[in-house]
């Protein structure tokens, strides 16, 4: 190895300064949130006397436990559902490769490609028609659905890998198609589920347009939702607000 | 095929007609395997797909009657200066949230591999991914404040000098937009540096060691190791990124709400405000027409770059 005791230290330092970029919003928020509520603090400036109590006032204004209750049981409903019949279609495109298999997976990458923008308006719409908008049904029924390209993907990817021969043992021991998947094929699974389990389980605690959209109530929204209405209400308490920001 | 000569003939046909039965059984058994996830998909996105397409040739306020106009309302996109307006800005954006994130991504994971490969470019990268672990909304919020007439950004041009060119960016005409895209890079750096790291793990590293025997500086290294390796992460990275940046809403939304006067709207947020502030819903969806149609036009070439290296 040759890299010079100087290339060593420029580059070191270079990402000290990244670090510092990526780090410096969430101390100086931090350090807001302990100013007196309704003030304009400076960026960086320790507070005189630190509120902590602005955490608890923000935690009851935000009605901090109506709206763990309802992102919980969004991501409850969504990502175990979603789980399931994700990996169920890649299973059946990646390793049965039923017939349509291409056709069926071009379906569904071309959704990667959509933005959410793009579908809003008539998911509004139809939401309304089916009678499911500002139930609790509204946000969960859709997400499950835009996750679907991206889970899919995922799942086939992993099952198109598996060697054939962990099927045909199965099959001479007379496995039907499920006790295949359930019993074999899942539990091999497992390190691409919980992958996919975490990354569904932050996207929809952090899902915000749905939310927006299809729920009036923001405390029967995602978190994301939420903060966003707290935003609008509390947007001059600036301490408070990054106190809200930091709890959420 | 299956029919032998020496045999009853009765035998083979049943057999064949058994091993029909059975591939047929397996065939539709597999398809019910995929119909729950094929349903749900088809009603809430391709079923949405097509009725935006539908709704683009109307004149609709969300509860009248629906009249058809044509194309009209994607002339009124192209003429309306503050609707093809948020088609530039998004492509401006895509400069910030995409090109800047991927090409430093690229950088900070070489440098990491080339003089922090221990526990430090660990941290680095666990660092520089946490903004991507927090909502959009909350980054806005926070970049909201710092980028506010007190707040961090001009505590530190203060502090370094540069006390006269203070402003509230994110209120400012000129730079609100720029200001948006720093927001994107700080959110979107990590994501790009981890995928871009991984994906140098996995380049032999006796290619490095010879390189560096060879006593190859690390913009040899970067050029004709790093960056040829990586074109597969690369493309992953510019197709993500790409979509967030023409696609942007959350964080518009929650920082600028797209002002000041429309000098930060972009598609999403003005497809939003057509839609369901001002009902004009005909219109909304002849914009996110044109919004999905540019994400594919800008995939397109990504897309073949990733295509080249799997060909080579």
């Amino acid at each position: 190895m040759k890299i010079g005791r100087g290339e060593l230290f420029v580059g070191r330092a270079f990402l000290v300064v990244l670090m510092a970029f990526t780090i410096l919003p969430f101390i100086s928020i931090f350090i807001t949130a302990l100013h007196p509520s309704g003030t304009v603090p400076g960026g960086l400036e320790w507070p005189a006397d630190p509120q902590w109590g602005n955490f608890v006032e923000a935690f009851k204004v935000s009605q901090m436990p109506a709206l763990v209750m309802s992102s919980t049981f969004i991501v409850l409903t969504v990502v175990p559902v979603a789980l399931i019949i994700s990996t169920m279609a890649g299973f059946a495109i990646g390793l049965l490769r039923v017939r349509g298999a291409n056709v069926l997976l071009f379906l569904f990458v071309l959704g990667l490609t959509l933005p959410f923008t793009g579908i809003i308006i008539p998911i509004y719409y139809l939401e309304r028609a089916m009678g499911i908008y500002n139930t609790p049904l509204a946000i969960p029924l859709p997400l499950i659905a835009l996750y679907m390209p991206f889970a899919v993907f995922w799942m086939r990817a992993h099952f198109v890998n598996m060697p054939t021969e962990i099927s045909e043992a199965a099959r001479v021991d007379g496995a039907t198609t499920w006790d295949l998947f359930w019993r074999i094929h899942v539990p091999l699974a497992q390190a691409p589920i919980t992958s996919l389990g975490i990354l569904m389980s932050i996207w929809t605690w952090n899902q915000f347009l749905l939310a927006l959209v299809l729920v009036e109530d923001p405390t029967k929204r995602t978190m994301a939702g939420a903060l966003g209405a707290f935003q609008g209400h509390y947007a001059t308490d600036v301490p408070l607000l990054c106190a809200g920001t930091i709890l959420i | 095929m299956m029919t032998v000569d020496n045999r009853p003939a009765a035998l083979p046909v049943s057999r064949q007609t058994q091993l029909n039965t059975l591939a047929r059984r397996e065939a539709f058994v597999g398809w019910l395997f995929v119909l729950p996830a094929l349903l749900i998909y088809a009603v809430f996105v391709l079923l949405p797909f097509l009725l935006t397409i539908v709704y683009s040739f109307f004149k609709w306020n969300g509860t009248g009657p629906m009249t058809w106009v044509g194309l009209k309302n994607y002339v009124t996109v192209f003429q309306a200066p503050n609707l093809i307006g948020t088609i530039f800005n998004a492509f401006w954006l895509v400069v910030w949230f995409s090109f800047i994130p991927v090409g430093l991504g690229l950088v900070v994971a070489s440098v990491i591999n080339r003089v922090a490969s221990g526990r430090f470019g660990e941290i680095v990268r666990t660092v520089l991914f946490l903004p991507q672990v927090i909502a959009l909304v909350a980054a806005g919020i926070i970049w909201g404040w710092l980028f506010s007439l007190s707040g961090l950004v001009n505590e530190i041009l203060k502090f370094i000098g540069l006390g006269e060119i203070t402003r509230a960016w994110l209120g400012d005409f000129d730079w609100a937009l720029s200001a948006v895209g720093i927001i994107g890079i700080w959110v979107l750096l990590g994501f790009c540096t981890v995928l871009l790291s991984t994906g140098i793990s996995k380049i032999d590293p006796a290619l490095y060691e010879s390189a560096r025997i060879d006593g190859a500086s690390w913009l040899t290294e970067f050029l004709t190791i790093t960056v040829p390796l990586l074109k597969q992460e690369i493309s992953v990275c510019l197709t993500v990124t790409v979509i967030a940046a023409l696609a942007a809403f959350d964080i518009v939304y929650v920082a600028t709400a797209g002002g000041p006067g429309n000098s930060t709207a972009v598609p999403g947020l003005q497809v939003y405000i057509l839609a369901f502030t001002q009902r004009a819903v005909g219109l909304a969806s002849a914009l996110a027409v044109i919004l999905m149609f540019l994400v594919i036009i800008v995939l397109i070439p990504i897309q073949r770059l990733s295509r080249v290296e799997s060909a080579q």
